[in-house]
């Protein structure tokens, strides 16, 4: 078992927006992210990134550490990626929060 | 493509005061544009990889970032025209989310453009004679200057027609494209420097030599980001003719000597730290002397064609003081203190500087939504001749505005929230946008500038105090100068929390200086503490009319040290 659930994180290529792995492909809200609890099942997830990144969908793949809430969805431990996964702390009208993330 | 603009003036409109495009001009950034969005149709289509391809965006401005692609557009030397800035804001709402931020190089950037858009939007940028070429990448940056250049009354020369030459040599230099690190340039004309050219790769000060004409004093290795340098004097004196074959030399023994195989040592900054400015000195000599000079000597015909680009406008022949304006200050004492603290003289009689700040309490600094620039655009045509100019405090500048007309301009201004009468004073901070957007970013700097701005909201209070630069940075690349602050901020990360490093003693100016740590960092919800006892500290000591870093200097770093050490005895959890 990982010590932190991980999601997988990157970028859209054309939009720039940010992107989360999930079960069938890449979603734009985090909630839909696939979540990895062991090492075997994380790096399924970064070669799934991988081979997206080298067919140009996505770029900027990383895996972050996530908790898992009381609705299973999950939430980022490190204060970067709970940006990432809403929008700007100073515009909340802007970002996936903007439309309910 | 052409996009229509019912907004955009005609182009008689567009001021003498600020230099043209030529067919060279014109074509380059045309054949660019083709060339990038060429470049983006194979970035899509998978003949480019993203290893291939970024490269080419930085080249064009073009990052990617926390939540989206952002856009750097240059504006060279910080001067727009109406126009322009009426275009920007066209594409803010066409393309991004209806506003853009100014930022600490006199640029402009938006945070939320799509790939696919951008090829659009350069080209958009072309129709008004715009790009982002150079705002990124190992290459000389967007060349800044002296915002009030050409208006102000301490001036010697305007440093305009210079920038504008070194923007014209630096552009797509086939030497200089890519050099160990990014390189900065800036430049003034005047006897106070407010282009911080001491923090700057490169800086420049137009200079009379004993015989009166008129050269320049070149600095060299300043700097800001993880190892601050202010730069030292390489030459008291260039001749005008010699200043681009004297830049060259600088930048070849740069390209030659700087270092590459360690990005965090490859600022010239740190050439000069470990060699020794002499060491540096006659490196440049030697090159100086040994190159060929003719390519680069300067054509006093070219050089005054271009000056002719920045004549002055069409002043009116003025009384020195304006009797309406004594009057309207008189009568309205919010406009009395907008013309006391975001006024300048001007060099002409009748007419003035005036600073529109971008920095409403507990707004974000330097943004400005698109109907802000649209009224920016419209204030200029209607008072200062169509010319605006973008500070790298994060301002934007009115520069030939008649002080009979400031009144009906400070009436325009506070209809659109863009008359907060703070220009220099406290709640004046300069502010990267931090890691609510940046990927660089190790913590916020936004929130800390809302929260210090909103603590000092009270006006009177911030007049009282005075002059005081807070400039904050959510990284130690130090976009935000916090180096340079009289208070400087620095986010970091502390044990999985964002940490604010604070600095006392900083300055941007001609006695530059770089800020000393205060002690160990606190929390965000801290800063505001700290920072008001600070200031209590300094009004309670300072003499008179006493500035901040004058009070910081005369006392010592160690008694303002003290005052927070005992705050914390005191209960404060400081």
């Amino acid at each position: 078992m990982l010590k932190h659930p991980q999601i997988l994180l990157a970028s859209n290529l054309k939009d720039g927006e940010v992107m989360f792995l999930g079960a069938t492909g890449w979603e734009r809200d985090y909630r839909l992210a696939r979540v990895a609890h062991t090492a075997q099942e994380a790096k399924a997830l970064e070669e799934i990134g991988q081979k997206d990144y080298a067919a140009n969908e996505v770029v900027d793949v990383y895996l972050t550490d996530v908790a898992l809430t009381a609705t299973g969805a999950p939430a980022p431990l490190h204060y970067r990626e709970k940006m990432r996964i809403k929008g700007p702390s100073v515009r909340l009208d802007l970002g996936k929060q903007a439309s309910g993330a | 493509m052409t996009i229509p603009d019912t907004h955009v003036a005609s182009r008689h409109n567009h001021p003498a005061t600020t230099y043209r495009y030529d067919q060279f001009d014109h074509a380059f950034v045309r054949e660019r544009v083709a060339e990038f969005r060429e470049q983006v149709a194979r970035r899509l289509s998978g003949a480019l990889t993203e290893d291939e391809f970024r490269p080419f965006r930085l080249m064009n401005g073009l990052y990617l970032q926390l939540h989206a692609y952002m856009l750097r557009v240059a504006i060279p030397y910080g001067t727009l025209t109406a126009d322009q800035m009426r275009r920007l804001a066209e594409i803010a709402d066409r393309w991004d989310k209806g506003y853009g931020h100014f930022t600490t190089r006199q640029n402009l950037q938006y945070n939320w453009p799509k790939l696919i858009d951008t090829p659009d939007i350069l080209e958009a940028l072309a129709d008004v004679e715009m790009h982002a070429i150079q705002t990124s990448g190992n290459c000389i940056r967007n060349v800044t200057a002296d915002h009030f250049a050409g208006v102000a009354a301490d001036e010697i020369e305007d440093p305009r027609p210079t920038a504008e030459f070194l923007r014209q040599w630096s552009s797509a230099h086939p030497e200089f494209s890519f050099l160990p690190r990014k390189f900065k340039i800036a430049i003034t004309g005047a006897t106070l420097d407010r282009a911080a050219i001491l923090a700057h790769d490169i800086g420049l000060r137009l200079v009379k030599n004993d015989t009166g004409d008129i050269g320049y004093c070149v600095t060299v290795g300043g700097g800001l980001g993880r190892s601050p340098f202010i730069g030292k004097v390489i030459c008291e004196y260039v001749p005008r003719a010699s200043l681009l074959a004297y830049l060259e030399a600088i930048m070849r023994v740069y390209n030659r000597y700087g270092r590459r195989d360690n990005k965090y040592k490859a600022r010239i900054k740190i050439l000069v730290h470990e060699k020794g400015i002499e060491t540096i000195r006659a490196a440049v000599e030697k090159e100086f002397a040994a190159m060929d000079q003719t390519a680069f000597l300067q054509d006093p015909q070219e050089f005054d064609r271009v000056a002719a680009s920045f004549a002055p406008p069409p002043y009116e022949t003025l009384p020195a003081k304006s009797l309406q304006l004594a009057k309207d200050r008189q009568e309205i004492p919010a406009f009395d203190h907008f013309v006391s603290v975001n006024v300048s003289p001007h060099k002409t009689a009748g007419y003035a500087i005036v600073t529109v700040s971008l920095k409403p309490i507990s707004g974000i600094p330097g943004d400005a939504t698109s109907h802000q620039m649209r009224v920016l655009a419209d204030a200029s045509e209607r008072f200062g001749f169509g010319e605006l100019r973008v500070s790298h405090e994060q301002n934007i500048i009115l520069p030939h505005v008649k002080q009979d007309d400031l009144f009906a301009l400070w009436q325009m201004l506070d209809a659109a929230d863009l008359a907060t009468a703070n220009a220099g004073l406290v709640s004046d901070i300069i502010s990267c946008p931090g890691l609510d957007y940046c990927s660089l970013a190790t913590a916020r700097s936004i929130p800390i500038a809302q929260a210090i701005s909103q603590r000092f909201s009270d006006m009177a209070r911030q007049r009282r105090i005075g002059k005081l630069g807070i400039k904050i940075s959510g990284c130690i690349n130090a976009c935000g100068h916090h180096h340079i602050g009289a208070i400087g901020v620095l986010g970091l990360e502390k044990k999985g929390q964002e940490s604010y490093q604070i600095t006392l003693g900083g300055d941007p100016g001609f006695s530059a200086s770089i800020g000393e740590i205060l002690g160990p960092g606190v929390s965000a919800d801290q800063v505001p503490d700290v920072i008001e006892h600070l200031v209590d500290f300094y009004l309670a000591e300072r003499h008179e009319t006493e500035a901040f870093i004058d009070t910081w200097r005369r006392l010592g770093h160690a008694r303002f040290k003290d005052v927070l050490r005992r705050e914390g005895e005191d209960g404060a959890d400081i």
